[in-house]
């Protein structure tokens, strides 16, 4: 039976780390992730946990004592944004390439500069090719259904990959929403023990981690971690389809809303989703055949299945909230673009960046998208492939 | 969508609009409504205007944007009246609630010329009256509440006083003052 409450993105994540009392938290504060080790050094001084909750003095180390933790056999997590992601990001590396399972609770923060705390994803972005998993969320609800099925995901025997939990900072993180909790008793129950076989400390099968990769041996070491990768799709799948059994709410690599006949379709992640679908219902009642996919997982990526998806639709926009400045298109764009090349069948395709450093996206910007995909299905002229949207001066956009 | 309250809070960083916000929001939860609190952060500092927002609905509201033409808006602190443009968007058949010692009338010119309802209520006097000090979120909140009827009154006096037995369980002196503070603030909050 969940429990209705209302929580804001960040208690919702650190309640459900203290729902899973992980072995160990090591924190290091950054705006707007900063309220999840906060909370939970409450949980901790309350006796609500028993986890070892350290303060290290960067990010850099406390994701190196979260990969030293999960290499002697424990469950580790942390969380940061922005620049602390970015702090993070050799020891990222370290985390997924030793295959170590440990979950990072991300508040997508923009990067410098110019300096700014609000939402984009130029953070976790940069780590796309880390190796850890990425999972984002609409809202709290799902930012705290996603924790709950990270620590399975992460060590699913085949996958043994680090995940990164992502919320949109401020947004979610600091909006305080109706949610559905889980008891802990259940949601111990659903994530289980962590028994690794095999780890630093087990003495009777002691075990090296991180040492030298030779040139004869390296690339084995890859491409084991790229089939990791792969086997993580079905985890979670696997993973989503249990959760769905015990809790009720459903989840996949996306999330398709009102695309069975859509012609024209938006594809962007987070809360945008969120309000765009209420331009969508809008649109419905005028007759207008839209559609819109909230990816979910963008590490692994779905582009099979995603471009499945979009087989049919006549006009797409692919919506990236992070410039990746390769003069190209943004990350999301460039993936669901490169999932579509061998298709017989595809929509026309555009790439719009928005929403950069927390510029606000409304049902009115979707609606905007919309229409210039409704001129690209008229006169089969797509314009520029790629531009951004929603700067102050509002005649720059294309229409 | 339908039965869709919209609320926008001014304050100064440090006053607590954002506390109001969220204090709102949880009346309105406890009374079974689907809310949005959250906050609009320009550079962290001590009395630089800051932007709350609430939604409130019969249904979970997905929609994650600013509220640019709110029903109500509550002005934490009157001096914002000449610097921010707090009328904006806000819709005539609404209303906006102002902290001030001042009759509405006196205060409407600074509007810019907006045509709907104009409340004040002086939040400073009712809480050192009650609190012993200038604690103006929750007389802010009690006259929003009367304004725009998002929770029945007396449901939302009931909710407030299990919510400060919870909150105040270590300081239960305070709860009298802070429930005499939210009636007053129904009575006096005037157009």
């Amino acid at each position: 039976m969940s429990i209705r409450d209302r929580l804001s993105g960040n208690e919702a994540i650190a309640t459900a780390m203290r729902q899973i009392n992980p072995d160990v938290f090591a924190m290091f504060p950054i705006t707007p992730s900063t309220e999840i080790p906060q909370y939970y050094a409450q949980y901790v001084a309350d006796g609500l946990v028993d986890t070892e909750f350290i303060c290290v003095e960067s990010e850099h180390s406390a994701m190196s004592a979260c990969i030293g933790a999960e290499a002697a056999g424990c469950r580790a997590v942390t969380a940061t944004s922005s620049a602390g992601l970015s702090y993070m990001n050799e020891m990222l590396y370290v985390a997924a390439s030793s295959r170590l399972p440990l979950v990072l609770a991300v508040s997508n923060r923009a990067l410098t500069g110019p300096i700014n705390i609000n939402h984009d994803y130029s953070d976790s972005m940069a780590e796309r090719d880390s190796g850890f998993i990425q999972i984002y969320a609409e809202n709290n609800q799902e930012a705290y259904d996603n924790y709950l099925q990270a620590h399975r995901i992460a060590e699913t025997k085949d996958v043994r990959l680090p995940v990164m939990i992502c919320e949109d900072g401020f947004i979610t993180s600091h909006a305080l929403e109706n949610i559905e909790l889980e008891s802990d008793e259940d949601v111990k129950a659903f994530v289980g023990e962590y028994k690794p076989e095999n780890y630093l400390l087990k003495s009777e099968n002691p075990l090296a981690v991180g040492p030298y990769g030779v040139s004869g041996y390296y690339m084995e070491a890859r491409v084991a971690q790229a089939e990791a990768m792969k086997n993580a799709k079905r985890a979670i799948l696997e993973v989503a389809k249990d959760f769905e059994e015990k809790f009720g709410r459903k989840y996949g690599f996306f999330e398709e809303y009102k695309m069975e006949d859509a012609e024209i379709a938006i594809v962007l992640m987070g809360s945008s989703a969120g309000t765009a679908k209420a331009c969508v219902d809008e649109l419905r009642k005028e007759n207008i055949k839209a559609g819109l996919i909230k990816v979910r997982v963008f590490r692994p990526f779905p582009g099979e299945e995603l471009a499945k998806a979009l087989e049919n639709c006549k006009a797409v926009a692919v919506l990236d909230k992070s410039e990746g400045f390769s003069a190209n298109g943004g990350p999301l764009f460039a993936e669901t673009a490169s999932a579509m090349i061998n298709m017989d069948k595809r929509p026309k395709m555009v790439d719009i960046v928005y929403g950069l450093g927390g510029r606000d996206f409304t049902v009115d910007s979707a609606r905007r998208v919309f229409n210039r995909l409704l001129n690209i299905v008229k006169t089969g002229d797509i314009g520029p492939v790629y531009s951004h949207m929603g700067q102050r001066d509002l005649r720059k956009e294309v229409q | 969508m339908e039965n869709m309250i919209e609320i926008r809070w001014h304050g100064r960083g440090g006053q607590g609009a954002k506390t109001a916000s969220q204090l709102l929001a949880d009346a309105a939860f406890m009374s079974g409504k689907y809310i949005q609190s959250f906050p609009e952060y320009g550079p962290e500092r001590s009395g630089a205007p800051i932007t709350a927002y609430n939604r409130i609905s019969d249904e979970r509201c997905n929609i994650h944007s600013n509220i640019y033409e709110p029903d109500y808006v509550v002005v934490v602190d009157e001096t914002l009246l000449e610097s921010v443009d707090v009328t904006r968007g806000l819709k005539k058949e609404g209303a906006i609630v102002i902290n001030s010692a001042k009759k509405a009338s006196e205060l409407r010119g600074l509007l810019r010329g907006y045509e709907g309802r104009v409340y004040t209520i002086d939040a400073g006097t009712i809480s050192r009256k009650h609190l012993g000090g200038y604690f103006p979120n929750t007389p802010m909140l009690a006259a929003i509440v009367a304004v725009s009827e998002c929770v029945k009154k007396d449901k939302f006096l009931e909710d407030m006083k299990v919510s400060y037995q919870h909150k105040f369980a270590k300081k239960p002196q305070v709860i009298e003052g802070n429930l005499l503070c939210l009636k007053e603030a129904m009575e006096e909050v005037k157009e």
